[in-house]
């Protein structure tokens, strides 16, 4: 009995002690950038895994101190972003639209701290908040307008992950890159698509894709972040194609990756925390990054693909990039397209 | 010596070494990653007591993890083994989501309805469970299995229906705020509350975390399974079915009608578990899954540290809590994989089942010491009957 209460009294006054230390105060000196992670984790190979580089060169090119935190669950997004605040960060990223709700409601918390987000842009941004979106339906297009011309079967497939406007921008990017295709080749191409309704379920992405190639699809293109995983395995399997998604997913099959539609996260995670760090107002706005910015685009290496296809390829590139040619990424707009550009 | 004998002899002792020895293997592997342990170790620490919000976001990540333990200790005590709680937690956890997007009710009905809704859920799959036992001697833990999945697959198609999903999210709409039990929930984004915050370092920090009622449920829960299992007739009955079935029966005992009532007891507990996480934590929702949560796997480490005691439970809950939690402090302050965490807890897990050596050596140890005393007096004979005395 007497042990425990010398314990019990010794447990007390260490965590007194402790605790009273451990309030960090902050330290201006070095500029510093944590970044909170969605479900995917780190190693995604996918968007949080491109942050994640896009931190680390941050940090090599001028000695800022990069850190992450990783989201097991959706009720861990408010307590890592809560937890983020603790070292007196610069700027905290949240990957990911799922972390909209939580990122506001912290930053509502935090005035001093600005914040940052991809994938999102709110109606009204606040003063400490930055939105960052990508016309990934712009590469989406170059993948679709790829696969259009290449398909031998003149079928195509899509395995989306789940209705929201993110994925739109995919879905009616690559629809539309197909359809510019077939209308140039003056015939049919069927896109059969898709839904995971998961970004990791990689068994279900799989099945999906194995179920497209045995339908006749000799190209399947996915936007199913690490759920995509399987779009590649089955192409590998099959024999087929896949087209890769945010990275150069290539090595992951190099016989079977046709392309990879990029989405430079990266790029824009580490521009926008630079132009944070030389103190530029960055809170309140919404940036968008397409292929013009380097935001998107396709790898420059596509061992696969036909280097004729390749170069009209970019000749429909330099169009998007003059403004020549405006991608549709709704439901909406992909129909104006399907009327204005590919009917006339 | 004796006094050392009998405190190796306590089961709680066995479990205090296996977590010692548990830390110690995890700061060798830290060492041989690269990592230095005691920096690592001081990381978990702070991040266990270093802010009062800490210790707050660790009652709330150990909640679902206490009563995922007591409702493993609880079957596990009637000799079932509650794999399926995994999938009581996910319908607990629906039907909560269910009830508070469509009912709307002042606080004081909503909570409960809310919680209630997962109760029941998670009650009727506990006693599927053993009904398909009792009936079909179909072992629980293969159809505890199968319908966890069922339960993951079941949730997911639910909240991709329309109207039910939320759009533009990858899960359902939140619960109506009269039904949440976080403190406090409307005023925390306000201005007045930013001010609080900076003012009360202390109080502000705690407010800053979903911390809720829940984890009264589950201490409540905890003390109410044991008085259960140990001060009444139902208790009886059921440990007396979990150690020897045969007898039990023999002796007048119903083993199947407490087969299935246990399976619904349990089954309960892990719903409520489910509920309480809609209840009290954001985003309030249940979202898609690809793979399990583990709240209610976990539950079975919780259940096993704790050597089947629902009232151990509430430290192991909190231990387990603890380290997830505290976990991600080791990767954000040193950079090491939240792995690591994983491997420790694997570990205490693999030695407290291993436990049973330390009662091994206590009794060696026992042996060593009667032999010697009885040498000691064998000796002390001789002597007398030599004539010597012994001073």
């Amino acid at each position: 009995m007497k042990i425990s209460r010398t314990l019990l009294a010794s447990i007390l006054a260490a965590s007194m002690a402790l605790g009273g230390c451990a309030m960090d105060e902050k330290d201006d000196d070095t500029y510093q950038v944590v970044m909170v992670t969605d479900t995917g984790g780190i190693n995604d190979q996918s968007f949080n895994q491109t942050s994640w580089k896009g931190l680390q060169d941050f940090h090599n090119k001028n000695g800022a101190i990069v850190r992450y935190l990783e989201s097991k669950q959706a009720s861990d997004f408010t307590t890592n972003l809560d937890r983020a605040t603790d070292t007196y960060p610069d700027i905290v990223w949240g990957i990911g639209f799922s972390l909209a709700d939580s990122l506001l409601q912290v930053a509502a918390m935090n005035p001093d701290i600005n914040f940052a987000i991809v994938d999102q842009a709110f109606d009204e941004t606040p003063q400490n908040v930055t939105g960052v979106v990508f016309k990934a339906e712009e590469s989406s297009f170059l993948v679709g307008y790829i696969a259009g011309l290449s398909t031998k079967t003149d079928k195509v497939g899509y395995v989306g992950a789940m209705k929201t406007f993110v994925n739109d921008q995919f879905e009616y990017g690559f629809l539309a890159g197909v359809a510019y295709a077939a209308a140039e080749l003056g015939k049919e191409i069927e896109v059969q698509e898709q839904f995971t309704e998961s970004y990791s379920d990689v068994a279900k992405a799989k099945g999906i894709a194995n179920k497209m190639f045995a339908n006749g699809c000799d190209i399947v293109f996915h936007s199913a972040g690490g759920a995509g995983f399987g779009v590649i395995e089955s192409a590998k399997e099959n024999n087929q194609f896949a087209i890769g998604v945010d990275t150069d997913q290539s090595y992951l099959a190099p016989d079977n990756v046709l392309t990879s539609g990029l989405k430079n996260v990266d790029v824009a995670v580490e521009s926008i925390s630079d132009m944070d760090r030389q103190g530029e107002e960055i809170g309140g706005k919404t940036f968008s990054y397409g292929l013009k910015e380097n935001g998107v685009g396709i790898p420059e290496n596509n061992p696969n693909m036909d280097p004729e296809v390749y170069k009209k390829a970019m000749a429909i590139q330099d169009q998007i990039i003059n403004g020549e040619l405006v991608i549709p990424s709704t439901e909406e707009t992909y129909n104006e397209f399907i009327t204005n550009v590919i009917q006339k | 010596m004796t006094k050392f004998i009998t405190i190796l002899k306590k089961p709680v002792t066995g479990t205090l070494i296996s977590i010692f020895f548990g830390f110690i293997l995890a700061g060798v592997i830290l060492a041989f990653a690269g990592y230095n342990p005691f920096s690592a170790f001081h990381a978990l620490i702070t991040g266990i007591i270093g802010r009062p919000k800490y210790l707050a976001n660790i009652v709330v990540k150990s909640t679902p993890l206490i009563l995922t333990g007591v409702s493993v200790a609880f079957a596990y005590k009637m000799g079932l083994f509650n794999i399926g709680a995994e999938g009581q937690y996910i319908v607990g956890a629906l039907a909560a989501n269910l009830v508070g997007i469509f009912v709307n009710l002042p606080a004081v009905l909503e909570i409960p309805l809310v919680i209630a809704a997962g109760v029941a859920a998670g009650a009727l799959y506990g006693a599927l469970v053993g009904w398909l036992k009792a009936r079909f001697k179909i072992h629980e833990v293969i159809s505890g299995i199968m319908l966890n999945w069922i339960a993951l697959y079941f949730s997911n198609w639910v909240i991709s229906l329309e109207g039910i999903s939320k759009p533009n999210t990858s899960g359902a709409y939140p619960i109506f705020s009269s039904g949440w039990t976080t403190f406090l929930p409307e005023w925390k984004s306000t201005e007045a509350a930013a001010d609080f915050m900076t003012n009360h370092p202390y109080l502000g920090d705690v407010l800053r975390t979903d911390f809720n009622g829940g984890f009264i449920f589950a201490i409540a829960l905890a003390i109410i399974a044991s008085f259960v299992l140990y001060r009444t007739t139902k208790g009886y009955q059921l440990r007396a079915v979990g150690d020897n079935t045969d007898a039990a029966e023999f002796a007048g005992i119903d083993v199947k009608k407490n087969i299935i009532h246990t399976m619904l007891i349990s089954g309960a507990m892990a719903g409520l578990a489910g509920a309480l996480n809609i209840a009290g934590n954001a985003p309030h929702a249940v979202m898609q899954l690809a793979a399990f949560e583990g709240n209610g796997l976990n539950g079975l480490s919780v259940a096993f540290i704790a050597d089947g005691s629902p009232l151990g439970c509430i430290f192991s809950g909190f231990l387990f809590g603890g380290l997830l939690y505290a976990g991600q402090s080791i990767q954000y302050m040193i950079g090491a994989p939240s792995e690591i965490i994983s491997i420790l807890i694997g570990t205490i897990v693999f030695l407290v089942a291993l436990k049973d050596v330390v009662i091994v050596l206590a009794n060696k140890l026992e042996a060593r010491e009667i032999l010697k005393n009885k040498n000691n007096t064998q000796d002390k004979d001789k002597q007398v009957k030599g004539g010597v005395q012994p001073c």
